[in-house]
C-alpha cells in the first residue's frame, strides 16, 4: 500500500507528472475516438446514399 | 520510385494496403506505448537534478518530435499535391493536420507543466517555445483554410501553399536552442557525438517515440480512409443534385 502511495506521490511532483500524462491520454484517445467515429459515420452515410441512388434505376 | 508512388496514389490500392497494415500497426503502437510508459513511470530512475519531473520527458519529447515530423510529412504531401495534382496527397495532408495540432498541443502543455517546477515558470517567450506555438497556429490555419472554400480544390490549394511556406519554421524550431539564448535545453539524443542521456532513460524514451510514430500511422490511415469516403459522398451528392436539375 505504501509502495502505491510513494509511486503516486512521484517524489513530490505528482502535480507535474500526472496532469501531463492525463492531458496526453485525453487528447490522443479523444482524437482516435473522433477519427474512428467519423469513419464509421461516413461509411453509413455512403451506404445510405448508394442505396438511394440505386433505387430509381430499378 | 515515382512509379511506386503513383501506384500508391490510387485510392483503391491505398485502401487495400491500409486495411492490411492497420491491425498490425495498431497492436505495435499499443505494445510500444504500454511498455514504454510503464517503464518510464515505474522502472526508470528519477533524475539526479530534476527528480521525478523527468518522467514528463517520455511523453513531451516524442510529442514534440511528432509535431515537427507530422508537419514535414504534411509539407511534402502539400508540395506533391501542388506539383503533380495528386488528389490522395491533398486528402492525406488534410488528414494529417489535426493529428499534428494534437501532438503540438501535447508538447506545449506538457512542456508548461514540466517548466513550472524545473524553470520556475510555465512559459517564456523564447525562440523554442514561440516557434512551436507558431507551429500550432500553422496547423490550425491549415485546418481552417482547407475547409474555408465551397470549392474543395481551391481550399486544398490554399492550404497546401500555407503548409509549404510554413515549412521554413521547421529548421527554426530545430536550431532555435543553438541560435538563441534560451531556457530550453539543447539536443541530448540526436547529437554528432552520440546521446548524452543515460541508457536507463534512453530505452523507455525510444519505446515511447516508436509508439507515438506507430500511433501517428494508425491515426493517419484511419483519417485518410475517412477523407476518401467524404470525397466519394460529395461526388455522389453532386451527381444526384445535377441529375435532379
Amino acid at each position: 500500500m505504501e509502495a502505491v502511495s510513494t509511486f503516486l506521490d512521484m517524489g513530490g511532483y505528482a502535480a507535474t507528472v500526472w496532469p501531463a500524462y492525463g492531458v496526453t491520454a485525453v487528447i490522443l484517445v479523444g482524437l482516435l475516438v473522433a477519427s474512428l467515429r467519423a469513419l464509421s459515420r461516413r461509411k453509413a452515410e455512403l451506404a445510405a446514399l448508394e442505396s438511394q441512388m440505386e433505387r430509381p434505376r430499378r | 520510385m515515382p512509379n511506386f508512388l503513383h501506384s500508391l496514389a490510387s485510392p483503391a490500392r491505398f485502401q487495400r494496403i491500409a486495411n492490411a497494415v492497420l491491425p498490425w500497426v495498431s497492436v505495435l503502437a499499443a505494445v510500444l506505448l504500454g511498455v514504454g510508459i510503464v517503464w518510464g513511470l515505474v522502472f526508470s530512475p528519477p533524475d539526479y537534478q530534476q527528480g521525478d519531473t523527468v518522467r514528463v520527458m517520455y511523453i513531451h519529447v516524442p510529442a514534440a518530435w511528432m509535431a515537427t515530423f507530422c508537419y514535414a510529412v504534411m509539407a511534402l504531401l502539400s508540395a506533391s499535391f501542388l506539383i503533380w495534382k495528386h488528389q490522395l496527397a491533398d486528402l492525406a495532408a488534410r488528414a494529417a493536420s489535426p493529428i499534428g495540432a494534437c501532438f503540438t498541443a501535447i508538447a506545449l502543455i506538457t512542456g508548461a507543466l514540466w517548466g513550472k517546477p524545473t524553470w520556475g515558470t510555465w512559459w517564456v517567450w523564447d525562440a523554442r517555445l514561440t516557434s512551436v506555438l507558431v507551429l500550432f497556429f500553422l496547423y490550425l490555419g491549415h485546418m481552417a483554410l482547407s475547409a474555408a472554400f465551397d470549392d474543395r480544390e481551391r481550399g486544398g490549394r490554399a492550404a497546401a501553399i500555407l503548409a509549404c511556406v510554413g515549412a521554413i519554421n521547421l529548421p527554426i524550431i530545430k536550431y532555435s536552442v543553438e541560435w538563441w539564448n534560451t531556457l530550453h535545453q539543447g539536443a541530448s539524443v540526436f547529437r554528432m557525438d552520440g546521446p548524452t542521456i543515460d541508457n536507463s532513460m534512453l530505452w523507455p524514451l525510444l519505446l515511447t517515440v516508436l509508439g507515438f510514430n506507430m500511433l501517428f500511422v494508425v491515426l493517419l490511415l484511419v483519417r485518410i480512409k475517412s477523407e476518401l469516403l467524404a470525397r466519394r459522398i460529395e461526388v455522389l451528392q453532386r451527381a444526384r443534385a445535377s441529375g435532379r436539375g
